[in-house]
């Protein structure tokens, strides 16, 4: 029998059968579990928002702590709320590769090397007694060698920092990769953003003054992704980013 | 029965796959530094030991020779993404903590070592005992190492607190060592030390004899 085998015939009819049995099993099993690891995804998202908002408690469920923030979409452009769309159902970055959605940017403002950027935002509001108490922005730029994804938390002022985080990169891990230290990340709370309506904000190379209430140190040994946060956390706190919509929360407009 | 008690427990001690043949070091430096990850990746390699050992045995006499490691590859390879889809559906936490070393169980040494060596040449009933036996000898060395790592790297044991640190008021100081890799190789090294000083027959015969001259001799 083993001579049998040994064909061409029986070993190209072995391999097809092998190839289409495996490909039926692993295909099932990602369909299958596809509900359930959606859940998870989206409470890790969750979870995600209320670290960089400072607001996590993991002696609780996700879910339940997440019912204290809305979830909002605003124009880029004007500023505003966008009324009439699902929320749940839009996905920023699928937007942001449809042409009808997004808007190319040029290479003076795309300082954050996104290329396209969709129209539409979301934003994730903490509101207290009918004021905004926090808000989440959804951030991302390029660093070295991915593109970092994250949340920006602001106190409802619009321009004090409330965290920031990343949920998703993948720079060197103990270099560029220490974006996820919590102490570096911890002095971010309480800087400030804008002076006389532009952005301060930056990493200083070397560390900042401790009296600096615009500067972060930047990360030793990653130049290269440092210099990409920078970029990225000025261009959506910019006019092509959030600054029309956190000039209306300033202002009280909306 | 006597057995399959054999094929069971032999590779736990006797023969164990990381203590005796050296197999599958790189995971057990990497998902060793919490018990409760590590718990996970032995139920996960147990899993795929197991049920690739039973497919690869199943299949046997109709795989041709000349493709039987792409044959036993795309069983195992199969296998670990079923096993990562299940672990990413019911325990996200830990999935994202042992993160890439799923998918690099394909790569382990005693799945691919245990289809070649034991379950082409043996019944499927043999050959799956086999897989769970081979799967618990390394569990058993990832939780020994585990437990060590995490009560003197963090002070815990799956996560409850054991010896309380410093930082949070109590008396003991982490050894920060112990949640870095390489402590995994010491830890592994004396297990390999204590298991050969106990069955001396697991011992290996030089490869070579040190020639005479290299000895100290009297001026």
């Amino acid at each position: 029998m083993s001579s049998n085998n040994e064909s061409i015939r029986k070993t190209v009819t072995v391999a097809m059968v092998l190839c289409l049995v495996c490909s039926v099993i692993v295909s099932a099993s990602a369909v299958i579990l596809r509900p359930e690891q959606a859940v998870n995804e989206r409470a890790n998202m969750q979870m995600n928002i209320l670290q960089a908002a400072g607001l996590f408690d993991p002696q609780q469920s996700i879910p339940d702590q997440f019912q204290i923030v809305t979830t909002r979409l605003v124009n880029l452009d004007t500023g505003e709320f966008v009324n009439g769309m699902d929320v749940d159902r839009y996905d920023q970055r699928k937007a942001s590769k449809d042409p009808s959605m997004n808007r190319v940017l040029s290479t003076d403002k795309d300082i954050a090397s996104i290329k396209r950027q969709a129209k539409i935002a979301k934003v994730y509001l903490v509101e207290n007694g009918g004021q905004i108490d926090k808000i989440i922005l959804p951030i991302h730029g390029y660093g070295l060698w991915s593109t970092l994804y994250g949340f920006m938390a602001l106190e409802g002022d619009g321009n004090t920092i409330a965290g920031l985080g990343f949920y998703e990169h993948a720079e060197t891990p103990g270099l560029g990769g220490e974006v996820d230290n919590p102490s570096w990340k911890k002095q971010w709370a309480g800087k400030r953003v804008y002076k006389d309506g532009r952005v301060a904000l930056r990493l200083v190379k070397g560390g900042a003054d401790r009296k600096d209430a615009y500067g972060i140190d930047a990360l030793s040994g990653a130049t290269i992704t440092s210099r990409g946060v920078d970029n990225l956390v000025k261009f959506w706190l910019s006019d092509t980013g959030f600054k029309p919509f956190l000039d209306n929360v300033r202002e009280g407009r909306i | 029965m006597a057995k399959t008690k054999e094929l069971l427990f032999d590779p736990v001690v006797n023969d164990n796959p990381i203590a005796l043949q050296v197999l599958g070091i790189c995971s057990a430096l990497a998902v060793t530094s919490s018990m409760s990850v590590a718990f996970v990746m032995s139920l996960a390699v147990i899993a795929v030991t197991a049920f690739s050992n039973l497919f690869v045995s199943v299949i046997r006499s109709q795989i041709p020779s000349s493709i039987r490691i792409i044959v036993q590859m795309t069983i195992i390879a199969s296998l670990v993404i079923v096993v990562d889809q299940i672990l990413k559906a019911f325990a996200y936490e830990i999935s994202k903590q042992l993160s890439v070393f799923v998918g690099l169980i394909i790569t382990n040494c005693i799945v691919m070592g245990r289809a070649e060596a034991f379950a082409m040449k043996n019944g499927p009933v043999d050959s799956f005992i086999d897989g769970i036996g081979n799967g618990l000898g390394y569990s058993a060395i990832l939780m020994i190492v585990g437990f060590v790592r995490e009560l003197f790297g963090s002070g815990t044991l799956f996560g409850v607190e054991v010896l309380t640190k410093v930082t949070e008021g109590g008396w003991y100081f982490t050894n920060g060592m112990m949640l870095l890799p390489p402590s995994a190789f010491f830890i592994i090294g004396f297990l390999i030390w204590g298991i050969r000083a106990w069955k001396t027959a697991q011992i290996e015969a030089d490869e070579f004899k040190i020639a005479p001259n290299s000895k100290v001799k009297e001026a």
